[in-house]
């Protein structure tokens, strides 16, 4: 049985829980996995600290929480400071190069990083930060397939932004660090 | 996005909105309530939903308007239900004894965050699981079924509804805010591959017609609203006609009657999940969320040579007593993990073996059960401790 546990992080209004969705699903229903998502948010709407996480499975997922993490997605310094301490050894850690400033030095995993908010900016929407970081998760850690992928943005996002959120896809997809 | 009118197929798919799809597909066309996390998004979808299907949606004042709407529908022939979380389900709690007492088929949801009182709104809990069997005044019999994903919401709801229907009662389904917010694969089936049971409506002639007459199983028939039988309902005791009756011989007619058309079929409404139970020494017992996040603590006691039996209840009342009774004479004893702290533990012991040894492993919610506290309870029973 093979089994990634993923876990993704930031503030509402950042997209978070629609990132876990967007994988969970092209998991799931695109790439004939398992998967369970779940999410904790505060009372707030926006603002809030805010994570979802997603078990993806050959097999049916039975413990459906992330304890420890595969991979780690962050989208705040919160989120990065919050959850880094779950981050398994060799593991993938993916940050928002301009949102996580106060980065540790590390040896025990794997870190990348890219300015996703910077990015979605200059397609025109920083709402697509989050699609961004898929891209760049999908290449980096695995996560899923990028056909499967880019079947579950069309089919969460509202259809006339489905060009953009394709967009902001690739661009996270393309984009290496030298780049900067 | 709903032009079509079923959904059927392979859905990634939220507990919540899994829970709406199951009531619609089971045939629900009347939803009243009022927005409350973790359960808001039940009503969400039933607001996009119910119309496009000739259903009505209303958003009442109140969770007290809440269930008198839904009582009302049911009365009037809809299969109706309400989605709440512990505070609603305590508002509703006096027109859900009136529900019982009526007899009128609904279902009543409650996603259970931590409580008392507000308490945590977005997170977790069970903590409302003797509320759902004792909340109202009175005694009547009473069914909770308990999903611990969203295929089984969806799956559970369409139970409910038939349980409703068939028994005549308003039927709980006690979710968590883990289970609500979950995001599973859901399949939806055609309808015509769901088992759906519907009200059984009186053969009787209008002059022949009692709305409390009941046979064998202890069910009275509904009559159609508008075929011109006479109707009469009340909260007050009532005899066959429906009409009021304050005595002795009413009371102890009626009240052991609505006990025991649930007590009688208990064979039918028990639902539950049994792995390892032969040979077992210890046996945990769960329902809902709980039943996942114990299980790598079951793993690891297996790994270390225990033998580990695992008991999931799906329907949590009628409690299974008998099931308990026998399989406690097999048993060193049960552990019973909950996310309160400590109400089917309660049940378990009421009805294990003298000699058999029930521990509760208690949370009071907002978090899971931590695997070392499961493992160590797990060992001591194993040890006989």
């Amino acid at each position: 049985m093979s089994e990634l546990r993923v876990k993704i992080s930031g503030f509402g209004g950042q997209g978070i829980i629609l990132s876990a969705f967007i994988l969970g699903k092209a998991a799931s229903i695109y790439d004939r996995q398992h998967s369970s998502m779940t999410q904790a948010y505060g009372p707030e709407a926006r603002g809030g600290a805010c994570s979802s996480q997603v078990v993806i499975s050959s097999d049916n997922v039975e413990y459906p929480l992330v304890d420890t993490a595969d991979v780690l997605i962050a989208m705040s310094q919160e989120g990065y400071d919050t959850f880094l301490p779950i981050l398994k050894k060799n593991g993938v850690l993916l940050y928002d190069a301009d949102l996580v400033e106060k980065v540790q030095s590390h040896k025990d995993y794997i870190a990348k990083a890219i300015p996703a908010t910077r990015l979605a900016e200059e397609l025109g929407k920083k709402i697509v930060a989050n699609i961004v970081m898929l891209g760049f998760a999908t290449k980096h850690a695995k996560i899923a397939s990028p056909e499967a992928m880019q079947e579950a943005i069309a089919d969460s996002v509202p259809s006339k932004f489905i060009d953009l959120n394709m967009k902001a896809f690739q661009a996270g997809y393309d984009y290496n660090e030298e780049q900067e | 996005m709903f032009k079509k009118s079923r959904l059927i197929g392979e859905f990634f798919m939220q507990g919540d909105i899994a829970c709406a799809e199951g009531a619609i597909a089971a045939g629900c066309r009347f939803f009243g309530g009022y927005p409350i996390t973790p359960a808001s998004e039940i009503a969400e979808r039933m607001a996009m939903r119910l119309p496009l299907l000739q259903g009505v949606f209303i958003q009442y004042e109140d969770e007290i308007a809440s269930i008198a709407g839904i009582l009302g529908a049911s009365w009037a022939g809809a299969k109706s239900m309400t989605a709440t979380s512990g505070p609603g389900i305590s508002l509703m709690t006096e027109n859900i004894g009136l529900g019982m007492m009526m007899e009128a088929p609904c279902v009543v949801v409650n996603v259970q965050r931590g409580g008392p009182s507000t308490g945590l709104p977005t997170s977790w809990g069970q903590s409302d699981m003797m509320q759902a069997r004792w909340g109202s005044h009175g005694d009547y019999g009473s069914i909770s079924l308990v999903p611990n994903s969203p295929q089984e919401f969806f799956d559970l709801t369409v139970t409910a509804f038939n349980f409703s229907e068939k028994y005549r009662l308003p039927v709980f389904i006690m979710a968590d805010a883990l289970v609500g917010h979950m995001t599973e694969k859901v399949v939806i089936p055609p309808v015509e591959e769901l088992e759906i049971i519907n009200r059984k409506y009186t053969n009787k002639k209008p002059e022949d017609y009692l709305p409390y007459d009941y046979g064998k199983d202890l069910i009275p028939d509904f009559a159609k609203a508008g075929d011109g039988y006479r109707y009469h309902t009340t909260g007050l005791t009532h005899d066959k006609r429906g009409y009021p009756d304050m005595t002795f011989e009413c009371q102890n007619e009626l009240v052991p009657r609505l006990v025991n058309k649930i007590k009688n079929h208990i064979d039918d409404i028990s639902l539950t999940e049994e792995y390892d139970i032969e040979g077992a020494d210890v046996i945990v017992i769960s329902y809902g969320i709980t039943s996942r996040t114990v299980l790598p603590a079951i793993t690891m006691a297996k790994k270390k040579g225990i033998k580990i039996g695992y008991l999931r209840l799906k329907t949590v009342w009628p409690f299974p007593e008998e099931k308990i009774r026998k399989l406690s004479e097999k048993v060193a004893g049960f552990v019973v993990p909950e996310m309160n702290l400590g109400q089917i533990s309660l049940e378990v012991e009421r009805c294990a073996h003298n000699d058999s040894i029930v521990k509760l492993v208690p949370h009071p919610g907002g978090g899971i059960h931590k695997f070392e506290d499961v493992l160590h309870a797990i060992e001591e029973v194993a040890h006989g401790k």
